[in-house]
Formats: structure tokens, sequence, C-alpha cells
């Protein structure tokens, strides 16, 4: 295996996601994947579902693409990264071509949790070479801010609004990094663009392997999670410093903390940033609380600053 | 050459393998499933050099179809019924992004109810996803028209539906010839197709199309479908030169002095064809004109062929609920609405799902037609064969 980023310094310069979109200010999913682009380098087809990054990056006649990119549909962004990996091997074993990138498809947590979820599955049990990766800013934030199955619990959308009968998200977050383990693929694992070696060196390991890989991603929005713009890098550092968003790996079957917090910050601080979780009592945060001392748990991470 | 006995289903697998696709991304669906059977088997035996893509649905298939088709492989799927309406909103991606990818349909009701047997009604739903769409009556059609479509599709970079009726084709044993690969390789070269997915240019594909550029970007389209009418008759041509069996967009059957004809699509056209050489037997002047294309619309054909008859027939094998007629009915009619003079149209809906359309109920739509011209009024839709 190829050695990984050590520093900031050993990453490339070169930037294959152009400045100029039209992502929101403040947008991390934006940092993320212009750091999965410095990890992945030329050699790459990306794939991309209908949703924030979609339109924010393809509105014609521009284009923030410097690799070769397709979009298809919102569902399906799995399956299209499956036949164009199925032909270029194709092609290369008829030797009608010798082009052999790396496939990476993309999908925001709606395209990936809800609606394109079979056919993720689908691509993933086949076994396809290609690096699968969620940027999860937890609702369909390019319609406006709806729920969907990554929103935390709790959390106000507008289609999950806090009111006399309601305390927003009834539901807990899906396992995305457990769905795509018990496909048996060979790398999953949990990223956040606040620590940029982390997912780098992820984005690396997930392309290196034989197979399937996962990358799920958390970007905090600004937009939708009601929070400063200039707060997005501190945003996600809170997540994982909660213990909420553990960055781990899974390389076949085996669980790894990657970043370790020997002492965890109380998920208040990272809530209270946060205007979707404006109407939460002590009642909910103690929940959450629960949650992530359970995740600590879980993944080995240190015990709450007292 | 050779002359083997195949079903129409297993004759579009031999066209598939013939034609040396790339890739298949296929989900079984009755009465489709055993063209991906067949050609599973190819793949396996080392007889066909291809990825086999078992896709998780037919959604997912035709993604991956468009997908593969935009590295430049040769593509083909096969569906049928429920899985061709789940792919439905793929199928427009699929001609606009203008991706070559051959499908057969074998052709099959919708539910509700659950009905696994023929009617056009699938195909119908999706006259307007851009799509050539070719029909077939026939083992050897459905060999030859699927050798077709990968030429033509690749001419034109635009797929192509090859619609075969579920049973009565894809599953009736015929003699098929089969001709040699030389000459197939010859009609339908193995070479990797212009590919707009490369490592070596940074295409962005797939963009979103603002109101300023939507409209022309589907007008390309629209244009291309057009266009593709020259490009399908010279393929036709090329087709009869080289293997000598010449295809055009319509089939006639004693159309040349006819009075009154019935227009028909699929399967439905033998037993047409059988009475309606009954009638001329009986002095009655009457023919048979099928739609081997569907889409491209043979405008041009059904004028010449239909504007100078006394009555014409449509029997429709789908139905459009609600609307002033049903899906053939309207194309011929609006083709030949911009005639002065035409004849007296009547509409029939015949043998939805599956429903047997024997002898007598064409011999009594032949009737029926004489009978309105007669009148010289046109009836509502006659729905033949249905209980009251």
């Amino acid at each position: 295996m190829t050695l990984g980023f050590r520093t900031i310094k050993e990453v490339p310069k070169d930037e294959f996601l152009a400045p100029g979109h039209r992502m929101c200010a403040g947008c991390t999913a934006a940092t993320a994947i212009r750091q999965v682009l410095k990890a992945a380098g030329r050699n790459i087809i990306v794939t991309t579902a209908t949703g924030c990054l979609e339109v924010a990056t393809s509105y014609f006649p521009q284009t923030a693409w410097r690799v070769p990119w397709v979009h298809l549909g919102f569902e399906n962004t799995a399956a299209l990264a499956s036949g164009i990996e199925s032909a270029m091997k194709a092609l290369r074993r008829k030797k009608k071509s010798e082009e052999n990138p790396h496939v990476i498809a993309i999908g925001g947590d709606g395209g990936t949790f809800d609606i394109g979820l079979q056919a993720l599955s689908g691509a993933l049990e086949r076994g396809h070479d290609f690096l699968y990766i969620c940027y999860d800013n937890e609702a369909y934030m390019n319609t406006g801010i709806q729920r969907s199955s990554a929103t935390p619990y709790c959390a106000a959308t507008t289609t999950s609004p806090p009111g006399k009968r309601s305390m927003g998200q009834k539901t807990q977050k899906k396992d995305l990094v457990g769905i795509a383990v018990a496909h048996e693929i060979p790398y999953a694992a949990t990223a956040c663009p606040s620590y940029p070696i982390d997912l780098m060196n992820k984005v690396k390991k997930g392309l290196e392997v034989e197979g399937p890989a996962l990358l799920h991603i958390l970007t905090p929005c600004p937009t939708g999670w009601r929070f400063d713009i200039s707060l997005g890098i501190e945003l996600g550092k809170m997540a994982v410093l909660t213990g909420l968003w553990p960055l781990y790996e899974v390389e076949n079957g085996v669980t790894r903390l990657t970043v370790q917090v020997p002492k965890r910050e109380p998920v208040k601080k990272y809530l209270e940033l946060q205007g979707r979780f404006r109407h939460l009592t002590e009642e909910e945060i103690n929940r959450i609380q629960e949650r992530a001392d359970r995740l600590a748990l879980k993944f080995g991470m240190g015990p709450l600053r007292q | 050459m050779k002359r083997l006995g195949l079903s129409g289903n297993y004759a579009v697998a031999y066209a598939v393998k013939m034609a040396d696709v790339d890739v298949i991304a296929a989900y079984p669906i009755t009465p489709q499933t055993t063209i991906v059977e067949k050609l599973s088997e190819f793949v396996a035996n080392g007889e066909l050099e291809a990825e086999y893509i078992n896709v998780e649905s037919e959604h997912s298939a035709m993604s991956a179809c468009v997908g593969a088709s935009l590295t430049g492989a040769r593509v083909f799927t096969a569906t049928s019924s429920q899985g061709l309406a789940y792919m439905h909103e793929v199928l427009f991606m699929a001609s606009g992004l203008r991706t070559p990818i051959v499908m057969a349909n074998v052709n099959r009701a919708l539910s509700a109810p659950l009905n696994i047997w023929n009617d056009h009604s699938d195909a119908m739903a999706e006259r307007d996803a851009g799509w050539i769409q070719l029909w077939v009556t026939s083992a050897q059609e459905a060999f030859d028209a699927t050798l077709e479509a990968f030429k033509i599709a690749e001419d034109v970079l635009l797929p192509v539906m090859v619609n075969l009726d579920g049973y009565i084709v894809s599953h009736t044993y015929e003699p098929v010839v089969l001709p040699d690969e030389g000459l197939v390789r010859g009609f339908v070269p193995s070479r990797p197709l212009q590919n707009r997915v490369s490592p070596k240019f940074a295409y962005s594909i797939g963009v979103v199309g603002p109101p300023e550029a939507y409209y022309e970007m589907k007008y390309q389209v629209v244009d291309a479908i057009e266009k593709s009418r020259e490009k399908i008759r010279d393929v036709d041509k090329e087709f009869g030169e080289r293997f000598g069996r010449e295809y055009k967009f319509v089939n006639e059957y004693m159309m040349e002095d006819a009075e009154y004809a019935l227009v028909t699509m699929g399967a439905l056209t033998g037993t047409a064809k059988v009475v309606a050489s009954g009638l001329r037997k009986e002095g009655e002047k009457v023919g048979v004109l099928s739609i081997r294309c569907f889409r491209p619309f043979p405008k041009e054909e059904i004028v010449a062929l239909l504007g100078d008859l006394k009555g014409v027939g449509v029997v429709d094998r789908a139905v459009t609920p609600g609307g002033p007629s049903n899906p053939l009915f309207a194309e011929v009619a609006t083709t030949l609405y911009e005639r002065g003079s035409r004849p007296l149209l009547q509409s029939f809906v015949a043998g939805l799902g599956g429903r047997d359309v024997p002898a007598d109920d064409f011999k009594s739509m032949f009737g029926l037609v004489k009978d309105v011209v007669r009148e010289g009024k046109s009836r509502p839709c006659i729905y033949v064969g249905l209980r009251e």
C-alpha cells in the first residue's frame, strides 16, 4: 500500500474542483469533495447523484469539474458507476482500450440513505471496483432542508418541524457504514473535512483496495443546520470531539478508530452552535448525550470531559 | 450460414452474441428472461466476451447501460412490461445523453391486474422517450432487427428498442437463418465506439440544462430521431444486400389495389394476413399494413399507402384511457389529417392482456371497416372480443 499523506504539505496543490462553483458560502461538502479529488488525482471518472453538489457544479454552460464527470439521476449513481467500471473492464480485456481509471461515485445523504440505497447495495454486492462517497449534510438540502433517514434525532427540518406535538426528527440516523460492511466489502470508513489528512488517506485506501469501498463523510451545512458560515470546519470538529461522529475505518471486517478523542466534549457544545437544535430541552440533550456515550464505548473513545 | 430452430428470445440472444457486445446489464422479468439467460450462458461458456452485470433492478439495468455506453462499449439489455415502466425516467436520460443502447422489449401488459401475457401497453407508454422503436413479427425478424438496431443506434447516437410480442414471438420456435460470423462482423464491426467518458478528457456529462439551454438540447433529440429515417432506410438497404432480407418502415400485404385495410403492429399481423388472403379469394379488395418502425413514425409510407383507400381500421393492442383515441390510431389519424382526402378511419382495440384474437375477429374487423364506409361515418372505438 502506498504511503498516505503525513502532513498537509504533502497534499498535491492540484485543484480538480474549480473555484467559482455555486455551492453555498461556508459549505463543507465542497471542501470535502475538493479533498477527495486531491487525494484521488487525475486518473478518475466521477459520477454524481442529483443533489446540491451536482446542480451547483454543472450549471450549463459552466462546470467546476476538471476531471471526467457524469450525472444521470438521483437514485442511480452507483448503478451508473457499475456500468462505467464494467465497460472499462470489458474494453481492456477485449483490447479495445487501455484506460484504467478509478471510478468514484458521489451521492448526498438523500441519494445514498434513501432513494439510492438499492442501487448502492446492488453495486456493493456485485463487487465493482469503485469508491462510493456519501457527503452527508443530514437532510435534503438541495430541495430546501427536508428530513432524510440521515437526519439526526430531534433536528428541525422543513418536514420534521418542532411543534406542540413534535420535537423535530423522530428517528435516529441510519448506520450507513454498518450497512456497507454487511456487504463484506473490503473497505468502509467515516470521515470529515475538518480532518483533511484522515479523509484523504481514507480516499487513497478506498481507491487502492480491489473491490468496492465506501466513505461516509459528515459535511456540516450552514444553510440547513443554521450556523454561521465561518463555523463549518469547527462544527465538523465538534461532531468528532463529542463522539457523535467517530472517525473510524473497517478494513476487511476489522474496525479501527482513526482519530482518538481522549477527552470528549459534551454534545451540548455541538448542539448549541446550530439553529436546528435550538428547540431542544435538557431531556433531549441528555438523550443525545447518551447516544454519544454509547458510540464512544463502541469505538473506544475517551471519557466525557467533566 | 446455418438454420436453427430458435424461439424469438433466443434469436435475439444470438444476434446480440454475434454483434459481439461488450456489456450486458439485465434483470429477469417474464417473458423476457430467456434472452438474458441465454446471454449469461454465452458469457459463462466464453462464447461471448462481455461483462454481464446482474443488476438489482431494471432501473439500475438502464442506468448501468448508460454508463457503459458512454465509455464507448457496445451495450445491450432486455426487459418487459413493469421492467420497462421501472426504467421510464432513465429511458429519457439514455436518449438525452445520446447513448446507442440496444434493448429488446418483450411486450407484455402492464399491471394491474398482474398479467404476464402480451399486449403493447408497455412500449406505447414509452413512445415519447426519444427511443427508436422497431417491431417484429417473427423470430427471424427479431434476429435481423436486433442486428440492425446496433448499426442504427451507433450511427445516429440514439437508443433503439426492438419490440417482440410476449410468448407469441418470444417463445415460439421457428427456423431462423443465422448468417456467418464474418458477414455479421462486416455489417456491425467490433470496434470501440465513440467514447465520451475517458480519463483523457474532462467532459462534464449530464449537466444542468437551464431554460436558456434545455430547449435546444432537447430539440437535438427531436432532430436526431427525425434524421434517423434516412439512416434507417440505408441500414435496411444494406442489410438486404448483405443478408438477402430487406426490411422497410412498414410491411405491406396485398396493398397494391386494396380498398380497405387493417393497420397492425407485431404478431397480430400474421392472423390479419391469413384472413385478408381468404377475403381476397372471395373478391374483397383488402390488405394489411403493419408498422415495423413506430419511432420514427413512417409518415410518408402511411400517406402513400393508405391515403387513397376507402376505409382503414387501426388495431391497437394498448389503450389510452380517457383519450380521444388509442396510441396507434392517433398516429395514423394525425398522419393522414394533413391530406385533404383520406380514408374513413375506424379504431379497434384487441388482445389486451394476452387475450387471443382469432381469425374470426379479424374477419369481423374487415367487415366493420366496410360497414362504416357504407354508412359514411366511423363508430366510436370498438373493443373487439370484450365480454359485455
